[in-house]
């Protein structure tokens, strides 16, 4: 009965791959074709697979959704509300579209960016050998897809020893009605440069959608690469992405996720620590209400000596939402001195909201640090009586709770108009303004 | 002090109160009067803290008996945040962190939220900034109070220094502080005591729950209460405070022994 559900999602999406390859580029077109070959070996998860025992993704199965056109008739001012000021690099996708009009791009001198079919021939070099290596599709079907459908996709390099103080906003617009889209993001940072992404996913309409994305991040020696990804979508879409990092010698990953739901959303990353004394900082908060489900799957890999990971992941589920955290640490054998910790901290705001926590750690080497820790609760009583002696009505009160929960991963957002952003969303979510 | 023909504030009549089915608060009798300070004695487990909740509206405790009048109000019938707007104040034994929240914004919201009950202006923040600070020299406290945490990290005595504040931006008509010298050093306590005595007037009121009487050296007290198994045994002026600090509570258990052996 799955069987044949499943192929009506994948059977309509696979129809409408273009058989006829038009890329200039053999190896884009051969990539092209690879992941469309690993599509055909491999089936849409149910829960009987062990990385999708919590999320069931049946109600996916029977949509025909078709990939998204290629059109666009927005202007400026139907996306200004997710314009950040501090950003002067803006590449806007629509429906996994390059826009250029709706794009900005400060100083093309001092950096890489821009539209990949814009560098696919000047480029070859790089790209051919970092498009489609960091995320690999022959195990997971939904970056299969992205990659058999690739075309448009933000490409960022850093070249070595760059900084770029301002941070890159790449937006994600959903506006079209039952459509699969595939928005992709590169970004590479050169030895020794720094940057911050931004990846955005918004809606302008509450309308039902496939937003499928992969982001691969590659980071040289000594590069620090922050990123801030918002996911944001319309509460009845579908959101499935993956990113898969690559850190090499002393280099640094920050990354805080945002998901504020929708249908049903699933987030992996993957991060490699694949050389010495590399860092990454995790952050994650998942902000869930009513029938949604959101799944966050992160798998660090500590791969070689002297690597450090710090991961603090939350969850606020609301209603009878149903929230996931699935938190792999493996600690390779000869990845010794290894000092990892993890935190999972989840708040159940009803009675018929539900969280399924999972730390994962697979060590095998020795002399390593990794210290994890998983709560699930309520608010606190105390804390609520204490805010009511103050005169606080005990919806004001849970609500200014709530917030200071989601608070301590805001605060770790570089760019303060989008924390102001993400601020109000909490406070409106929560449906209360203490400020 | 103590005022003539000053206005009742707080009447405790007969309360009793349970928790999980077991009685705490056995029969208790209190009339508090504008100006006054009372303090409220007793072991731990006397039941002193559990009237201090039952008071400020904890929701674990159920009232089994007796009434308690506020300003005229039937305290028991309100919610915990109406007694605070109507004018009573617990200073916590323990005040609770708030990670995520600004002090700030915390002392602005619930002034802003008794503020608008009174039907008095609220201030934004620019405004409420000025008026804090000036209230924050009362308890000698560092303006750094005002951007971190809610209690997060704060020393035993920035803690209670911060309940002090609050009560001093709140003006409340009562105010029970819960054991508050509990953790202070010498110079910390003095510090608060001298917040707290000069917040007293002639229109409000305070009630001192402690153990000890080393805190009402600082704050004198009117009247001292002792409490016992959920009882008030024994009422009498500062110099009880002084008599139970040199003969201990001992000497009073035998004599309620005596006392309910003889009413049996």
């Amino acid at each position: 009965m799955n069987a044949t559900a499943q192929l009506d999602y994948l059977a309509s999406l696979l129809k409408c791959w273009p058989i006829k390859q038009t890329e200039a580029q053999a190896w884009l077109n051969q990539l092209r074709m690879q992941a469309f070959d690993c599509v055909g070996t491999q089936k849409l998860p149910t829960r009987r697979d062990e990385e999708w025992r919590f999320t069931d993704i049946s109600s996916l199965a029977p949509l025909t959704y078709q990939p998204s056109r290629p059109e666009c008739n927005l202007q400026a001012r139907d996306l200004e509300r997710w314009y950040l000021k501090e950003a002067k690099h803006r590449l806007v996708f629509v429906d996994g579209h390059y826009v250029g009009h709706l794009s900005t791009v400060a100083d093309p001198l001092q950096l890489t960016i821009g539209n990949l079919p814009d560098f696919v021939s000047s480029h070859a070099a790089i790209l051919e050998f970092q498009l489609g290596r960091h995320a690999a599709f022959d195990r997971n079907i939904f970056t299969a897809l992205n990659t058999a459908f690739l075309r448009d996709g933000a490409v960022i390099c850093i070249p070595k020893n760059t900084v770029i103080a301002e941070p890159i906003h790449v937006l994600f617009v959903a506006t079209q009605n039952e459509v699969t889209s595939y928005p992709r993001c590169l970004l590479l940072g050169e030895a020794g440069s720094q940057v911050t992404l931004i990846e955005d996913y918004v809606a302008l309409s509450q309308s039902a959608y496939i937003t499928n994305s992969v982001t691969e991040i590659g980071l040289a020696a000594n590069a620090h690469a922050k990123h801030i990804r918002i996911q944001r979508d319309s509460p009845q879409a579908f959101h499935l992405a993956s990113c898969a990092v690559s850190q090499a010698h002393a280099s640094h990953y920050q990354s805080v996720s945002i998901s504020l739901g929708s249908q049903i959303s699933r987030y992996n990353l993957d991060v490699k620590l694949a050389d010495e004394a590399a860092e990454c900082d995790i952050d994650g908060l998942t902000l869930i209400a009513d029938r949604q489900l959101a799944d966050t799957h992160t798998c660090i890999d500590h791969a070689k000596p002297n690597g450090t990971s710090r991961q603090q992941h939350k969850c606020i589920v609301d209603g009878s939402a149903h929230a996931v955290f699935n938190g792999k640490i493996v600690v390779h054998p000869h990845a010794q001195r290894t000092n990892s910790s993890q935190s999972s901290r989840n708040l159940l705001l009803s009675k018929t909201a539900q969280v399924d926590t999972k730390p994962q750690l697979e060590i095998f080497a020795d002399d390593v640090k990794c210290a994890h820790g998983a709560t699930v609760g309520q608010l606190d009583r105390e804390e609520i009586f204490y805010l009511e002696s103050r005169g606080l009505s005990e919806v004001v009160a849970r609500n200014l709770l709530t917030y200071a929960f989601a608070a301590e991963i805001l605060s770790r957002i570089p760019i303060v108009s989008l924390k102001r952003q993400l601020e109000q969303t909490v406070l409106s979510r929560t449906r209360s303004n203490p400020s | 002090m103590i005022v003539e023909n000053s206005k009742t504030i707080l009447s405790v009549q007969g309360l009793r109160a349970s928790i999980d089915g077991i009685d705490i608060l056995k029969g208790i009798d209190l009339t508090v009067k504008s100006g006054e300070i009372h303090a409220i004695m007793g072991l731990n487990g006397s039941g002193k803290s559990t009237f201090a909740k039952v008071l400020a509206g904890h929701a674990d405790y159920a009232i089994t008996g007796g009434s308690v009048q506020f300003e005229g109000k039937n305290l028991l019938e309100l919610p915990p945040e109406e007694r605070a707007r109507a004018g009573l104040f617990l200073a916590f034994q323990y005040p609770i962190e708030i990670p995520g929240v600004a002090n700030t914004q915390f002392l602005r919201l619930a002034y802003n939220t008794v503020q608008a009950q009174r039907g008095k202006e609220e201030l934004d923040p620019l405004e409420f900034d000025d008026f804090v600070r000036e209230k924050m020299k009362l308890l000698e406290m560092k303006s750094d109070f005002l951007d971190r945490s809610v209690n997060e990290g704060f020393s035993g005595g920035e803690k209670k220094r911060n309940e002090i504040l609050q009560m001093a931006l709140l003006e409340p008509k009562l105010s029970i502080l819960d054991e508050m010298d509990s953790g202070l050093d010498i110079d910390a306590l003095r510090i608060v005591a001298n917040g707290v005595n000069r917040i007293a007037n002639k229109d409000n009121a305070i009630i001192l729950v402690t153990h000890y009487q080393r805190l009402l050296d600082y704050i004198v007290p009117d009247y001292v209460h002792v409490m016992q198994a959920g009882c008030i045994v024994m009422t009498g002026g500062k110099e009880l405070a002084l008599e139970l600090e040199t003969r201990g509570y001992d000497w009073l258990h035998e004599n309620r022994r005596s006392l309910s052996g003889a009413s049996a």
